[in-house]
């Protein structure tokens, strides 16, 4: 555990140390801050038709629905599609471009221990950016009257949903020397699994269930609405293992061949 | 404490270390010899357990490199060719990252970090970002990471590649220091590296061991090659012809021959100096000698003769 918090450490804060982690965080804050005002503004011109309407007394259109939801299901998840390449394609590649690498496999330290402290580190800054999440969030119970509950199933959708991101781009980036390419292909595969649910719309064969299944957005809906479903749960828990079982694996190979 | 038995590395079809054994004592400066592409650095990732052997068996400090992998890392210190040094990272920072990671216990971090920061003079830039040192500093870091967790075995490739004079001078003497302590590996293509700080030598060469002795056994079995340059002035073709008839001279070459002076390069079969009887043949034919010196076989020489002619070497 030492040795996997040591690698954490160390990844979290070469992120702080680069401009990579400043750069997340604004690109991170000001389309947040532009979607949740727009939401916000959105939601305001709503309630005041629906007073103009003689809504007196009614009630009135709920936070969590006109605000909460769409931020998380049609914004932030978008964003992160972007972000997160940024976040996982120095992981391993540039170790590897640097020789790094060479003093993290020839230290006593597992391949998990190694992978388990990427992994983390880099879950290190992701969470930072959640919390700028709920530092927006907050400002809707200082205003308003949200229901806290659904609150954390989406917590958890955004964590579960990042984790599985960050999980495979970091396999991605211990492909190549080249923190471009790992970023780039990162950035492909998450935005092929992101709409792999428009299969639906024109096949309805088995394997067009199965893109569909493995689609990410289909698995986040739940979360968005406040939903916690024991499925989406395991889906997301699964694109985490199976991330870190492949870079194992990729680590393995690594060695083999230079 | 390191033993390496009949290693055998494949990359595909390419074999890059074909079957070499040796084995380093306690305490002892091993030099690893050979030109580029040797196998050297393949043979030294294999020992550090970057790479699993394709067969053969390596042990470092009894632990088997493969079964005991974590155990014999433990006891191994590894400085590659480039020091793996994260460039944003200050360099006491470094050295305490790599310390946990090698497993120096909490409490002993700071001064572990200090004492090798002192062995390997890096301690007055210990609050400096390792991205810019220099390169000489860079590489003392690089050391000094190597050293931390004090390890009974150090793994050296090219340690003084890319320094300057002074430098180089500095890292040998480092080294030198860390014998007796710590068995040292460390490669190099550099020769007088080898006598300044080995005290055995592997020269290896197209993936084989050609030849391994201490560095003055390596010497005097070359000096059979030694040849001897002598200027004089006369006709040339009888200074030749009466230099060949020295007894010990098996071959005389000319080599250059302007304003009426010759310069020959005799060459000397094995345990035999010829030098008094080359003078006396040339004063005493009444030609003028001019100068008469040893070509000073180099290392560099020695190291050409190892690699292009191995089974001269083996006999």
């Amino acid at each position: 555990m030492r040795n996997i918090l040591a690698v954490a450490g160390k990844e979290l804060r070469a992120y702080f140390h680069s401009p990579i982690a400043y750069l997340v965080l604004a690109i991170y804050s000001g389309l947040c801050g532009f979607f949740f005002y727009s939401f916000v503004a959105t939601y305001i011109v709503q309630v005041f038709r629906m007073m103009e309407m003689g809504g007196m007394g009614g009630p009135s259109p709920n936070v969590n629905e006109w605000i909460i939801r769409p931020l998380f299901e049609g914004i932030l998840t978008v964003v992160l599609l972007i972000l997160v390449p940024l976040i996982t394609m120095r992981l391993f590649a540039e170790e590897k471009r640097s020789g790094t690498i060479e003093l993290l496999l020839t230290s006593p330290l597992t391949d998990f221990q190694i992978i388990m402290g990427k992994f983390l580190g880099a879950l290190g800054l992701y969470i930072v950016l959640m919390i700028l999440t709920f530092i927006y969030i907050a400002f809707l119970f200082i205003y308003g009257n949200p229901n806290a509950l659904p609150l954390l199933a989406n917590a958890l959708g955004l964590l579960l949903f990042g984790a599985g991101l960050l999980a495979l781009g970091m396999w991605i980036s211990s492909f190549t020397k080249n923190q471009i390419i790992a970023g780039a292909v990162a950035f492909a595969v998450f935005l092929l699994l992101y709409v792999s649910n428009w299969v639906d719309a024109y096949s309805s064969s088995n394997a067009g269930k199965v893109f569909s299944y493995l689609s990410l957005t289909t698995h986040f809906d739940n979360f968005a609405k406040g939903v916690i479903d024991l499925s989406d749960v395991v889906y997301y828990v699964s694109v985490i293992v199976i991330g870190l079982f492949l870079t194992a694996r990729s680590l393995e190979a690594l060695k083999g061949r230079p | 404490m390191i033993e390496v038995h009949q290693l055998t590395k494949r990359y595909g079809p390419t074999v890059a270390v074909s079957e070499i054994s040796f084995e380093a004592s306690k305490g002892e400066v091993l030099g690893f010899l050979g030109p580029n592409g040797a196998g050297k650095t393949t043979t030294m990732r294999v020992i550090t357990g970057y790479l699993p052997p394709t067969s053969g068996k390596v042990t470092v400090a009894g632990y088997d490199v493969e079964e005991e992998s974590i155990e014999a890392r433990r006891h191994t210190g590894y400085l590659p060719e480039s020091p793996p040094v994260y460039p944003e990272m200050k360099v006491s920072e470094y050295l305490a990252f790599v310390g946990r990671i090698k497993g120096v216990p909490r409490g002993e971090l700071r001064k572990r970090v200090d004492e090798v920061s002192e062995k390997c003079a890096i301690a007055d830039v210990q609050s400096r970002q390792i991205g810019k040192l220099s390169k000489g500093y860079r590489q003392r870091v690089g050391l000094a990471q190597a050293l931390i967790h004090n390890p009974d075995v150090l793994i050296l490739d090219e340690p003084t590649a890319g320094l300057d004079p002074k430098q180089i001078h500095e890292t040998r003497d480092l080294i030198r220091g860390l014998s007796g302590e710590h068995t040292v590996v460390l490669s190099t293509h550099i020769l007088p590296e080898v006598s300044k700080t080995c005290d055995r030598v592997v020269v290896i060469n197209a993936g084989k061991v050609a030849a391994v002795g201490t560095p003055d056994e390596l010497t005097q079995r070359l000096q059979g090659f030694e040849s001897v340059l002598v200027t004089a002035e006369g006709p040339r073709e009888e200074i030749k012809a009466r230099l060949e008839r020295v007894e010990g001279v098996s071959r005389v070459e000319e080599s250059d021959g302007a304003n009426g002076r010759a310069t020959f390069e005799v060459h000397a079969t094995k345990e035999k100096d010829v030098r008094a009887e080359l003078a006396r043949a040339v004063v005493e034919s009444q030609w003028r000698l001019l100068e008469l010196r040893t070509s000073g076989m180099s290392l560099e020489d020695i190291f050409l003769k190892l690699t292009t002619h191995e089974e001269q070497i083996k006999n």
